[in-house]
């Protein structure tokens, strides 16, 4: 498989938002709004990119019985390392993102391409992986953040394109999450099959 | 190279490895990155506290911590005050409040909050002057600052009473530490009942 297939693979034919279905705790906490779907889905990529390159570097120095273990260590020490260091030097970034850093730690799709994917592949083929599968996420959480934004309060990216009270509140609130993402999945499930 | 085996002596060594790598290095950019997040911490709070006392200029004295975990910082145009309410709709809400020498509310700024996005999270502009509930220019002491439904002069957020009134917790718990403060110093000019 070539890197531009890998890349591709995680942005459409792999989706994780909408194929693989992983990482659906931040998927439905976080995309209140398309800007705050789009920031999540970033902060994901950054650490998806290093956790993958460093795990496809070091996977024949762990024995495989101790391989989730220590897949969670390098996570969780990379996810910490990028919160401060964009907290003393990236303040305003920081100041949209911060929020979501730590739910990064727990989120599936970075395990799941560790062991999936890094485990078995070189640095540069994961390098690519998770660059798409971070925009794949992106994407979904994108979409996903968009649809609820605006059938909730008439506004994409804060850009009114209606009045707010003939928004669905609904979508706003946990539960209007649930039903949005089961609507774009079958759209793009749709799409896909055709 | 060859996959390690998956022995005991193995696991070990690796498992103990990857921890002592891993905590070096965060132990070694918490060491960098200290500094720099103190200064930024520092300067957004300095921000802050201009901004609720409308002013470019400051002269913030040492900061006063009650009790209840209420933050007073004295400055020569009036006192700003870090108030908390744990009972907002979706937890904590803190709330940087600036009064001037009399006691009037001169701007506020949401320091942490986890309202819902869309409806409580509106309080960041909804009680701002211009907004609809607008508490600026309003004095705690002759105003009753709690929302029309329990009987008091400020409109809530549509939708979002809760959020509402844990805000408007935090205002009043806000003057109540700078009456208390200043109640019975001999400087004695700031925040005293008006009528």
């Amino acid at each position: 498989m070539n890197n531009f297939k890998v890349l591709l693979n995680g942005i459409v034919k792999e989706n994780p938002t909408f194929v693989l279905l992983l990482g659906m705790c931040p998927t439905l906490g976080t995309t209140s709004s398309a800007i705050n779907g789009m920031s999540m889905g970033l902060a994901t990529t950054a650490v998806l990119i290093f956790s993958n390159i460093i795990i496809s570097l070091i996977k024949n120095l762990i024995p495989d019985m101790v391989r989730i273990p220590s897949f969670i260590v390098v996570i969780a020490s990379l996810v910490t390392i990028l919160q401060m260091v964009m907290q003393a030097y990236l303040p305003d970034l920081y100041a949209t993102l911060g929020l979501f850093i730590p739910l990064i730690v727990v989120n599936c799709i970075i395990l799941g391409r560790a062991e999936a994917f890094a485990a078995k592949n070189g640095p540069v083929a994961s390098a690519f992986d998770g660059i798409g599968m971070g925009l794949g996420f992106t994407l979904g959480l994108t979409l996903l953040g968009a649809a609820r934004e605006l059938l909730g309060t008439g506004r994409i990216f804060n850009i009114t394109l209606f009045p707010e009270q003939y928004g669905a509140l609904v979508f706003v609130l946990a539960p209007g999450a649930f039903i949005a993402l089961g609507y774009l999945i079958a759209i793009v499930n749709r799409i896909r099959k055709a | 190279m060859k996959k390690l085996e998956s022995t005991w002596y193995n696991m070990a060594i690796v498992l103990t490895l990857i921890a002592v790598v891993a905590g070096g290095a965060l132990g070694y950019v918490n060491e960098l990155t200290k500094g720099p997040i103190q200064e930024i911490k520092a300067r957004q709070l300095a921000d802050g506290i201009k901004k609720v006392l409308c002013a470019d200029e400051l002269d913030v004295q040492a900061p006063d911590t009650l009790d209840n975990g209420t933050v007073l910082y004295a400055t020569d145009k009036g006192t700003a005050v870090q108030a908390s309410d744990p009972n907002g709709f979706g937890g904590t809400l803190t709330v940087l409040v600036g009064f001037d020498a009399d006691g009037v509310i001169k701007g506020y700024q949401i320091l942490q909050t986890s309202e819902t996005p869309g409806l409580g999270a509106k309080a960041s502009d909804w009680f701002q002057e211009g907004g609809k509930g607008c508490i600026v220019g309003l004095n705690p002491s002759n105003a009753n600052l709690t929302v029309r439904k329990d009987g008091g002069d400020v409109d809530a957020i549509t939708a979002s009473t809760i959020t509402s009134r844990a805000f408007l917790r935090c205002v009043n718990a806000a003057y109540a530490a700078v009456n208390d403060k200043y109640a019975d110093a001999s400087t004695g000019a700031t925040a005293k009942p008006k009528h």
